[in-house]
């Protein structure tokens, strides 16, 4: 079973507000010094998913990133997880893509891959978080595209997908090869084993540019985009927040209560 | 692109019924319709769509397209990406309205892909450019740390999600006129290669976490799974539901279903208790909606203080069966 993984590296999500800062000139977000990116949460998830079904199927797992050529980080914790393989793809006219320029890259270098079963994804980006580069990723290769899973089974020729629905869950199937969306409830990705993680270390990421995928200049002008940030603000929010004491724990959270009088 | 004109709703039919969320999107779907000077369209998908095409424009549609086929009746991701973008096609609508519901979510998106547009998802706010006539879409970006406003210059349709409660719902008028045009072309039957086997409806224990009118959430600060257990009892009390940061969900505390946040449920109660949790930004994204947050965390320092309307700062250890006791001798009487 061959599986291509999409991932992206990201602003760390969990940094305290305080050190969240934008360039609203620019639109883009100004990364504070001394935090490293992380994975996208949705995308370390995918890997699992991948991870997992390769433990089941056996196969091979090709993890694709588009960043700078930092992201060869990414592609080497994913092989210290299970990956075998991993590309970065890199190039000046790969910055600042929206969903359908990323979308047309991945689907480049997918098919330089060639054959595949499944590319999985995570459901949305933990930065940007537009939630749609999967499904036009799917549309361009021609492939069905279930979004939202918590389990990936393979099932013969098909992939059977439990995915997330607000009253539970729905059991779909679809013939590979076939896109897949992953949603954190999949469960915790594995932490990356000895071995594999001395391996990964020494491992040598290939950079893909523009001219190794095939990837036309006109698909990549930001003229050409479908969608444009035109506008970037951190929002203000004043809440004053009036702080309930009292000379005991009870004695504060009576008032507490009775300051909450009017909604419970 | 000139070709391109008026609004069309993607709508959903619940229960035999117009989802509440898509006469909030013919309320904001109008509004913006109107300041193009173009018309208001839904697309209702299903045997049922004749039978809610009145409503549609007694809630301000101009033209209700009706694509009434039993294998419609259910969202199926492949049948409904060929019903709206075959409609897309003829119609060629400027703008185009989602709920980022089940549906919204997953068929915007690949009905994008498709058709080629600008799509912008979970958006607070849409308006129309006075210069430019175009779609101004707001949305919150890096876990709600930021707020970026998205335009298509070239790409059409112009699409948009939005959750339910985020617009008021459209004033009903059964005096508006419309017209109910069925959708004669049917759905070819060889493009569905996705199959729905099962559905599983989960089984709630209380409250369910996105209904609740009261939230008891906790995070990292409530150190073991059975003291995370001790949030329910409040929960209980108050009728409402228990939910977990991140790390809460990722410790195994609460099962991932119930994790709050921008990788987790968005929920909106009239009160939102968060106890032992510090209010990182992606925690926050999922509950700011709230109508009242109250934080109970040792730190006073804590970010959770910067969007919270009430706070204890001490120790939950202490705080949490105080309040606990306090709100079950008010319910009492």
């Amino acid at each position: 079973m061959n599986i291509i993984v999409c991932v992206k590296q990201v602003l760390d999500p969990e940094i305290p507000p305080a050190k969240f800062k934008i360039d609203p000139e620019a639109k883009q977000v100004v990364p504070p010094a001394g935090v490293p990116p992380v994975i996208s949460v949705y995308d370390e998830r995918a890997l699992e998913g991948a991870c997992r079904l390769k433990d089941k199927n056996k196969g091979k797992i090709t993890v694709l990133s588009i960043g700078s050529e930092k992201a060869a980080d990414v592609i080497k914790n994913a092989i210290a997880m299970g990956a075998d393989d991993g590309f970065v793809l890199s190039d000046p006219a790969f910055e600042n893509l929206d969903s359908f320029g990323t979308a047309y890259v991945l689907s480049k270098a997918i098919q330089k891959i060639g054959a595949y079963d499944l590319v999985l994804c995570g459901r949305q980006a933990a930065d940007w978080g537009a939630g749609q580069v999967g499904s036009i990723l799917a549309e361009i290769l021609g492939i069905p595209v279930i979004t939202l899973a918590c389990d990936i089974q393979a099932a013969g020729t098909n992939v059977q997908v439990k995915r997330i629905v607000s009253d539970g869950y729905e059991i779909v199937e679809a013939p590979m090869p076939s896109l897949v969306t992953v949603s954190s409830e999949i469960g915790l990705p594995r932490l990356p084993a000895g071995v594999r993680l001395m391996m990964a270390k020494k491992k040598q990421i290939p950079i893909w540019k523009a001219q190794d995928i095939g990837a036309e200049a006109a698909q990549l002008d930001k003229g050409n985009a479908h969608t444009e940030i035109i506008g970037l603000s951190v929002p203000v929010r004043k809440t004053e927040c009036e702080i309930v004491t009292g000379a005991t724990p009870g004695e504060a959270a009576a008032n507490l209560v009775s300051k909450l009088a009017n909604l419970i | 692109m000139d070709n391109y004109k008026g609004v069309l709703v993607c709508g959903e039919i619940t229960d035999g019924q117009l989802a509440p969320v898509t006469i909030e999107l013919l309320g904001v779907g109008r509004k913006l319709a109107d300041e193009l000077g173009e018309e208001l369209s839904i697309l209702l998908m299903g045997s049922k769509a004749g039978s809610v095409s009145k409503d549609a424009i007694a809630y301000g549609a101009d033209n209700v397209y009706t694509a009434e086929e039993s294998i419609l009746d259910t969202y199926n991701s492949d049948a409904y990406t060929q019903a709206a973008a075959n409609l897309c096609k003829k119609v060629l609508p400027s703008i185009m309205l989602f709920g980022h519901t089940d549906m919204g979510c997953d068929l915007s998106p690949r009905l994008n892909g498709r058709l080629g547009g600008g799509l912008s998802m979970e958006c607070s706010a849409l308006s129309i450019d006075p210069a430019t006539k175009m779609l101004l879409a707001t949305r919150p970006v890096f876990g709600g740390n930021a707020i970026a406003t998205m335009v298509s210059k070239a790409a059409r349709p112009q699409m948009a999600t939005m959750r339910a409660k985020t617009v008021p719902p459209a004033e009903r008028d059964d005096a508006r006129q419309g017209k109910v045009i069925p959708v004669d072309e049917k759905i070819d039957p060889s493009a569905l290669k996705i199959k729905i086997v099962e559905k599983i409806k989960e089984e709630v224990e209380g409250v369910k976490l996105e209904d609740a009118e009261f939230v008891v959430a906790g995070g990292r600060g409530m150190g073991t799974a059975a003291d995370f257990a001790k949030l329910r009892e409040l929960a209980d009390i108050l009728g409402g539901a228990v939910g977990g940061t991140r790390v809460a969900c990722d410790e195994g505390w609460a099962p991932a279903t119930l994790q709050i946040g921008q990788s987790g449920k968005v929920v909106s109660p009239k009160l939102y208790i968060a106890v032992g949790l510090s209010g990182a930004m992606a925690h926050i994204a999922g509950c700011l909606g709230s109508k009242c947050i109250v934080a109970i965390n040792k730190d006073k320092e804590a970010n959770i203080f910067n969007v919270a309307n009430l706070g204890i700062v001490g120790d939950w250890k202490e705080i949490l069966p105080a309040l606990t006791a306090k709100i079950k001798e008010k319910k009492a009487g």
